[in-house]
């Protein structure tokens, strides 16, 4: 049985209050009036760029009226960076877990024999869903009451202009919005929870009839996950830029959190072997979740070319200004996440030696999870924020919010059983596996 | 190189394995091995070197990236920077994206190609070959240690006796 070490669970409590003060301090310093929004603006240091374009705006159109509809732009941008801080962060540590649940049920339907000594970690990852899933739809059901601004579509005076938002309204609208979010949700956790129980009979049974129920019920999952995950990334991501649609959407938003998912599996995995908790976890086992990390950051790679790619090629007015804010605003984000997500994994995890050194996994995880943090905040932040974009304190509060709530919620979720299954089938193979 | 060679016979990978591990531990020097498919372990058993395969690839790999590069650099950018439907044909950045698909490919066909070449080479394997193999029979189901004499050919084959072999052999090299 694994014991919460209370250094951890002191630094997890740490992170959370800290967090909330970010948040809170981002949500204080957000401006309230178009006044106070220029008065922000004008104090950065880029204001100066944007008066003078300005100037020229006004000397060219006499607009007033366009001018003041900036500013109220400006300010709803402004207004929407303490909403979209949270927003990236509470999706980005739920999509953690639900990457976890996935690669799970993959090693269940595909019967693995490697990874039945991981199933305990896994499934403690994955108690984060409830939690964060939780919270995720709260602020879903935060932007449906238009406490924020962060999808445009919620709100019926934009839509009663925009004759694409009305064509689209079938779809995204606030009523069904929320039905689906709850639908999936509800889905995924009730695996969660029925996988979770199962596994834990398997340990008590003298039969295999849990394990064999187990992997009917997960094949199932899948089918239900892939749909539903893909339906997911098109309402809570692709839906903050209404106008735009790409449709290897839901595949890209899967492999990040996929290989998100492995890569906390293999972290959490190396942390516990550290302290001596999974005595029979070899290198071997650290070497096959290297080897995912790898693979599947090649994957996010090739699905993340493929749509900017296909988009910059045709060069289409209607699909291309997606990535033109990204590459005029979000220079460097956007492609230094390209590095870190890409080429820093391909040259860290290339060398079959590097996979078994455990701290060169966690070196190459830190990398990766920060680059899918950005990957996030890419899909996110230029339709929400724009060029108004910092990583500031809301951002790292945050971060460290939910990074301290995650880390309490799935240790506290491993101290619940054994960390090694006692009766799966296949873990006397996992056992003596060895690559 | 001795002139005479000791053969010793096995029909079972296992015994196999136990047997390289005795004349290992005899400190005997283990010519070769032959056997009709791989077996899982033997190239540690009999201590041999791991390969360098995979970083010949990575090198021939990059070779491919570069070759891939230079080539169109300067057809398309340096050459004959046409307008074609719009692209950007100023510098090859600007208009790298429509580049990555052979960059890729190239990498992966030179690292691919001059691997398995390499592979033939190192391993002496062409076409018109004469084959190697002491006898028919480790291509089918019988696997072959061969073992160098130096006047000791007594003492070897009660070694090689112990350690479950079918038949023994000693023939001329």
């Amino acid at each position: 049985m694994y014991t919460f070490s209370s250094r951890l669970r002191m630094a997890s409590f740490i992170m959370m209050i800290v967090g909330v003060l970010g948040i809170g301090i981002g949500f204080m310093s957000a401006p309230s009036t178009v006044e106070e929004a220029k008065a922000l603006v004008a104090s950065h240091g880029d204001a100066h760029a944007e008066e003078a374009a300005h100037a020229v705006a006004t000397e060219e159109h006499h607009a007033e009226s366009h001018d003041a509809a900036h500013d109220e732009h400006v300010l709803h941008q402004l207004q929407n960076k303490p909403w979209s801080a949270l927003y990236v962060a509470a999706f980005f540590f739920f999509m953690i877990a639900l990457g976890v649940l996935a690669f799970y049920a993959i090693q269940r339907a595909a019967q693995a024999g490697w990874s039945p000594l991981l199933f305990r970690v896994m499934e403690g990852i994955t108690s984060y869903l409830v939690p964060g899933g939780i919270i995720v739809f709260v602020i879903l059901v935060l932007s449906v009451l238009h406490m924020n601004h962060l999808f445009v579509w919620m709100d019926a005076d934009v839509v009663a202009h925009d004759h694409l938002l009305q064509g689209k309204a079938g779809y995204l609208n606030p009523t069904f919005f929320l039905i689906r979010a709850a639908v999936f949700l509800g889905g995924w956790i009730l695996y969660r929870e029925y996988s979770r129980k199962l596994s834990l009979k398997q340990d008590e049974s003298d039969d295999n009839s849990n394990f064999k129920l187990n992997f009917r019920i997960s094949a199932a999952f899948l089918v239900f996950y892939l749909i539903s995950e893909s339906m997911m990334s098109w309402d809570w991501i692709m839906s903050v830029d209404p106008h735009w649609f790409s449709t290897l959407f839901g595949w890209y938003v899967f492999a990040s959190m996929f290989v998100s998912g492995i890569t906390v599996i293999a972290m959490v995995t190396i942390y516990l072997k550290s302290k001596d908790y999974l005595p029979e976890v070899n290198d071997s086992h650290i070497h096959d979740l290297a080897k995912f990390m790898f693979g599947i950051s090649v994957f996010w790679t090739y699905l993340w070319f493929s749509q900017f790619m296909l988009i910059w090629y045709s060069n289409i007015p209607e699909e291309v200004t997606y990535y033109v804010t990204r590459i005029q605003d979000f220079k460097l984000p956007f492609f230094g996440m390209v590095v870190m997500n890409f080429v820093l994994p391909l040259l860290l995890l290339m060398n079959s030696d590097y996979k078994r050194i455990n701290w060169f996994v966690i070196l190459t995880g830190i990398i990766i999870l920060v680059g899918h943090y950005m990957d996030i905040f890419n899909m996110i932040m230029p339709s929400t924020v724009g060029d108004q974009w910092s990583i500031g304190i809301p951002e790292i509060g945050s971060v460290l919010f939910f990074a301290g709530l995650f880390i309490f919620w799935v240790f506290r979720a491993l101290t619940k059983a054994p960390l090694q299954p006692k009766r799966n089938p296949f873990i006397e193979e996992s056992r003596h596996f060895h690559y | 190189m001795a002139s005479k060679v000791i053969h010793a016979y096995y029909n079972d990978d296992d015994v196999l394995m136990h047997a390289v591990k005795k004349v290992k531990d005899a400190k005997h020097h283990i010519e070769e091995v032959y056997c009709p498919f791989p077996v899982h372990g033997l190239d540690k058993a009999m201590g041999l070197a791991p390969t360098r395969i995979a970083i010949t690839s990575f090198l021939y790999g990059c070779v491919g990236l570069t070759v891939a590069i230079l080539m169109m650099n300067f057809i398309m950018i340096q050459d004959w920077p046409q307008d074609i439907g719009g692209k950007p044909s100023f510098s090859y950045l600007e208009n790298m994206p429509a580049f990555v698909p052979i960059m890729f490919e190239l990498t992966v066909f030179f690292a691919a190609h001059l691997m398995v070449i390499t592979f033939y080479l190192r391993s002496r394997l062409w076409p018109f070959k004469k084959a190697e193999n002491p006898d028919v029979r480790t291509t089918d189901d019988h696997f072959v240690m061969e073992l160098a004499i130096h006047d000791n050919e007594k003492e070897l084959k009660n070694l090689l006796m112990g350690t479950g072999a079918v038949e023994i052999n000693v023939s001329e090299k």
